[in-house]
């Protein structure tokens, strides 16, 4: 397994090659890959059948515990080969939808990325895996959606899904790793195996929101379900496998896969269940406004994804049931409605319905597909999509809390949902014949077989649930969902019932909404001016917010005045400094002077040369004031046991004031540029940094944190390192690395300077030639 | 001594920080010298100021006689006087060449990348 999610990468690395290769083929070829790994999944089924979940490990970083650990139970199952056949679908309708596109190989990069990204989530026992796949899959979804990188929407479109999904995924880990700390295990397998009952746990509140907000983002639950509709702009198979089929319900797969263990408080039923309702409602009624088909399609998607999100917060047995039924419906005629939308928009050149017309003459085969994938959508009898909407009924009918919410706004889903299936079955095929930009012919065989595929066998598992192995499936992803044995036997008929009674009243009133559609969306655009505040426009409100705000400080903070950062640095180091002096540390202020008379002339005439250098209107009267400043410190050092540092003080202070008085007068003359109140500002800034300073000083002899360690080195100075100036011992023996760092940075100063002269040279010698300014400058001699 | 030592410290701080705070170059330079020297200061004094009893070991012994000045500090702040030096000569060529090119002493006036 671990072979197959990694292999995936590496096919995806080497699809820029495999096209030039093998051309026009390479779609087919890499449709084997999921092929392969469906094969292999059904393989696996019976084992997964009989004898329950399967763990796969696999060790990735032994020394730190970490292991790449694949988890294959019912619900992987079902995800994986959803993944992988719908893959295969896709990828070969990929191959006749974007046939002689420049960039294919970039999109087969990024979609077999995406495959093996999302197998890897769905497989992933680690939840820190988990996390790596999921945010994988975010990315690969940003680069597929702005695949036509060309068109600002497109970007637009993917950077705000990318948001979405992405801030969603931060809280997602937060989550994860809360649920690491309450469970005290890193293994799903585990954490659902542990008796601990998480529902109790002091961290089950936070450890839900955290997931809730990542599951809701990525699986597009109201109000984040905005960037869904967008993500459109992505190629029409992206759309059908990431936006539909795939990706958008890895929020609901990590729901489903914590149901067990976290499911059925009070918290979780109702948040699930209402902002389950709520999108699909919401998703369902938005999907009349729009004549795109894509746009018509994905809020579609939303409705259903909304549904899931409310079965499993029912949480019942039924809903469970209904739960994986409804998946596997919608992941199957959603994929191949989607493939319809793309052969249409292929052929026709447009996307709007109203457009079309009368094509079921010209795509007799297209006209069929999108007739049976739509009546599994409405949940019409005999297709599989009816069985998942009657389950759904019931499970709504059940419900414990909210029933009546819940009941009512499945029963207006439904209506609406039927009108949006009539109208992608209907409207494009039937009526009077429409010019279209493009004149459309029946699409490819390579367009046609996913599609087909996908349709016929809702087709086939609503006739036969159990004789293709379905109710084994579900079964099977049933009872992981629900944490118990759960079997699960499908039939289209269960007598005649209350869900069935909403179905048939659902079906008359929705067909009507279709044929009154236009009228319908005419009233509905009335509504615009409301529908601008919607999530969306928080979103844009946001992002534009922070832009504002990062260009803000950054016009504040990044001004380009030198002085403006000294202060910023300054107050908050003292702001941080002095509350921690004042606050935690008494400073010891009882003032022992015990001082002799030469010392006090001594510390004195520094004092007074450091003054007189800030006072000094002049150059030279502060590189004076300077040089006795420096010279009492050296004999400052001398009086006080540090011979080798007064030696050093007097050399440097010596060259240093034969430098300043070299250059001192290449220097510009001191200018008083600052106002007044500048000059009362910074005194008092540097007035308090330098009581603090004092502060700081007289707190730091009352802390004795450590023991001090030159103990060390003044006994062991002569016996071990054979030197009797202990100072000298230390600088090349015991930190004799640090000296070599200092002469390094001596060299770097020499050499800095020295480029900095010969550049000078070398420049005036260039602007004498050109004759330019040269005598302004004066000749440097030293 | 070491509170008449943190007091002139203090003060040392203040004037480089003023120093610093000023728009003309050269009152910046200035700055950078005392804040070197006030940084070595406030390294050696908070090691405690011992009088006369500098840390060698006399001749013809193993350890030093009785107590002496801690080592340790002295060799940081040996260190630490030598980088000020190469950090003030840099400072002081970079400055001038600044003001060569630029042709203002005013920081302010430097603050855009393109002359």
């Amino acid at each position: 397994m671990q072979f197959a999610v990694l292999m995936g990468f590496v096919l995806a690395a080497s699809s820029p090659l495999l096209n030039r290769w093998f051309g026009e083929r390479t779609s087919l070829l890499l449709a084997l890959f999921p092929a392969l790994i469906a094969g292999w999944l059904l393989s696996q089924a019976p084992l997964v059948f009989s004898e329950g979940p399967q763990l796969l490990e696999w060790e990735w970083v032994p020394s730190l515990g970490i292991s790449l650990t694949f988890l294959l139970d019912g619900l992987s199952l079902l995800f994986g080969l959803l993944i992988t056949v719908i893959g295969t679908c896709v990828l070969i309708y990929a191959g006749g939808y974007l046939k002689g596109h420049h960039d294919i190989a970039r999109f087969h990069l990024a979609l077999v990325a995406f495959m093996a990204s999302m197998l890897g989530l769905v497989l992933a026992d680690g939840l820190l895996t988990l996390f790596i796949f999921w945010e994988l899959t975010s990315i690969t979804s940003y680069l597929l959606i702005g695949f036509n990188h060309t068109d600002i929407e497109a970007r637009k479109s993917a950077r705000q899904g990318l948001f979405v999904t992405v801030a969603g995924g931060l809280a997602l880990m937060a989550g994860l790793v809360l649920l690491g700390v309450a469970s005290g295990s890193w293994s799903l397998y585990e954490i659902l195996q542990s008796d601990d009952d998480l529902r109790q746990h002091a961290l089950y509140t936070p450890l839900l929101i955290c997931l809730l907000l990542g599951a809701f983002t990525k699986s597009a639950q109201f109000p984040f379900h905005f960037w869904l509709p967008n993500a459109m702009a992505a190629p029409t198979p992206v759309s059908a496998y990431l936006h539909s089929a795939t990706m958008v319900k890895a929020g609901i797969y990590l729901l489903a896969r914590l149901q067990p263990e976290l499911g059925g408080t009070g918290m979780w039923v109702t948040v699930l269940s209402v902002v389950g309702a709520t999108t699909m409602l919401t998703g369902a009624f938005l999907a009349i406004h729009h004549t795109n088909i894509k746009k018509l399609l994905a809020y579609s998607t939303i409705m259903a994804l909304g549904t899931l999100t409310m079965l499993l917060g029912i949480g019942s047995d039924y809903a469970m049931t209904a739960f994986v039924t409804f998946l596997l419906a919608h992941s199957m005629y959603k994929g191949a409605l989607f493939m319809v939308a793309g052969i249409l928009d292929h052929e026709t050149g447009t996307k709007d319905v109203t457009a079309m017309g009368g094509l079921r003459s010209v795509m007799p085969v297209t006209a069929v597909i999108a007739f049976i994938a739509a009546l599994s959508l409405s949940g019409m009898p005999p297709l599989f999509g009816f069985i998942g909407k009657e389950l759904m009924l019931e499970a709504a009918l059940g419900a414990e809390r909210v029933q009546l919410l819940l009941v009512l706004f499945a029963f207006l889903a439904a209506i609406l949902t039927i009108a949006v299936a009539a109208v992608i079955a209907l409207r494009p095929f039937y009526g009077a014949r429409h010019e279209t930009p493009k004149t459309p012919h029946e699409a490819p065989l390579s367009m046609l077989i996913g599609p087909g595929l996908l349709a016929f066998g809702s087709l086939a598992l609503g006739l036969a649930p159990a004789m293709l192995g379905a109710d084994a499936m579900l079964t099977s992803a049933a009872t992981a969902v629900s944490g118990g044995a759960l079997p699960v036997s499908l039939s289209l008929w269960y007598g005649v019932n209350v869900a069935l009674i909403m179905s048939v009243v659902s079906l008359i009133l929705g067909f009507l909404l279709f044929k009154r559609w236009d009228s319908v969306r005419g009233q509905l655009a009335r509504l615009a001016p409301v529908m601008r505040y919607g999530p969306e426009a928080g979103y844009e409100g946001l992002m534009n917010g922070i832009v504002r705000f990062s260009e803000w400080q950054t016009r504040l903070l990044q001004n380009g005045y030198m002085r403006n950062y000294i202060l910023v640095m300054l107050v908050v180091l003292i702001a941080l400094i002095g509350n921690s002096i004042l606050l935690r540390h008494s400073p010891q202020l009882a003032l022992t002077l015990d001082v002799r008379f030469h010392e006090v002339i001594v510390v004195a005439t520094m004092a007074m040369g450091a003054l007189f250098a800030t006072i000094s209107r002049s150059r030279l009267g502060a590189v004076v004031s300077v040089g006795i400043m420096g010279f009492s410190i050296a004999l400052i050092f001398i009086l006080f046991s540090a011979p080798d540092l007064g030696i050093t003080q007097l050399l440097v202070e010596t060259m240093t004031v034969i430098l300043l008085v070299l250059v001192l007068f290449r220097l510009p003359r001191f200018s008083n540029l600052s106002t007044n109140l500048e000059r009362i500002r910074d005194g008092s800034v540097a007035a308090t940094m330098g009581v603090l300073i004092f502060l700081l000083i007289m707190t730091a002899w009352s802390i004795d944190q450590f023991e001090t360690i030159s103990t060390y080195m003044v006994e062991n100075s002569a016996p071990l390192a054979h030197g009797r100036n202990i100072v000298n011992v230390i600088l090349v023996d015991y930190r004799a690395l640090d000296t070599l760092g200092e002469m390094f940075v001596l060299a770097l100063a020499a050499i800095g300077v020295i480029a900095m002269l010969k550049l000078r040279h070398g420049e005036t010698e260039g602007k004498a030639v050109d004759g330019e300014k040269a005598s302004v400058k004066e000749p440097y001699d030293g | 001594m070491e509170p008449l030592m943190a007091l002139a410290i203090g003060l040392l701080y203040a004037t480089a920080i003023f120093m610093m705070l000023r728009r003309s170059i050269v009152k910046l330079v200035i700055g950078l010298l005392l804040l070197s020297n006030g940084a070595n200061l406030l390294i050696f004094t908070t090691a405690g100021m011992t009088r006369g009893a500098p840390p060698l070991i006399p001749e013809g012994m193993m350890q030093p006689l009785g107590d002496v000045a801690d080592p340790l500090p002295q060799a940081v702040v040996l260190t630490a006087i030598v980088i000020a030096f190469g950090v003030l000569a840099f400072a002081v060529v970079l400055i001038r060449r600044a003001y060569e090119i630029v042709k203002a002493d005013d920081l302010d006036k430097m603050k855009d990348t393109d002359t």
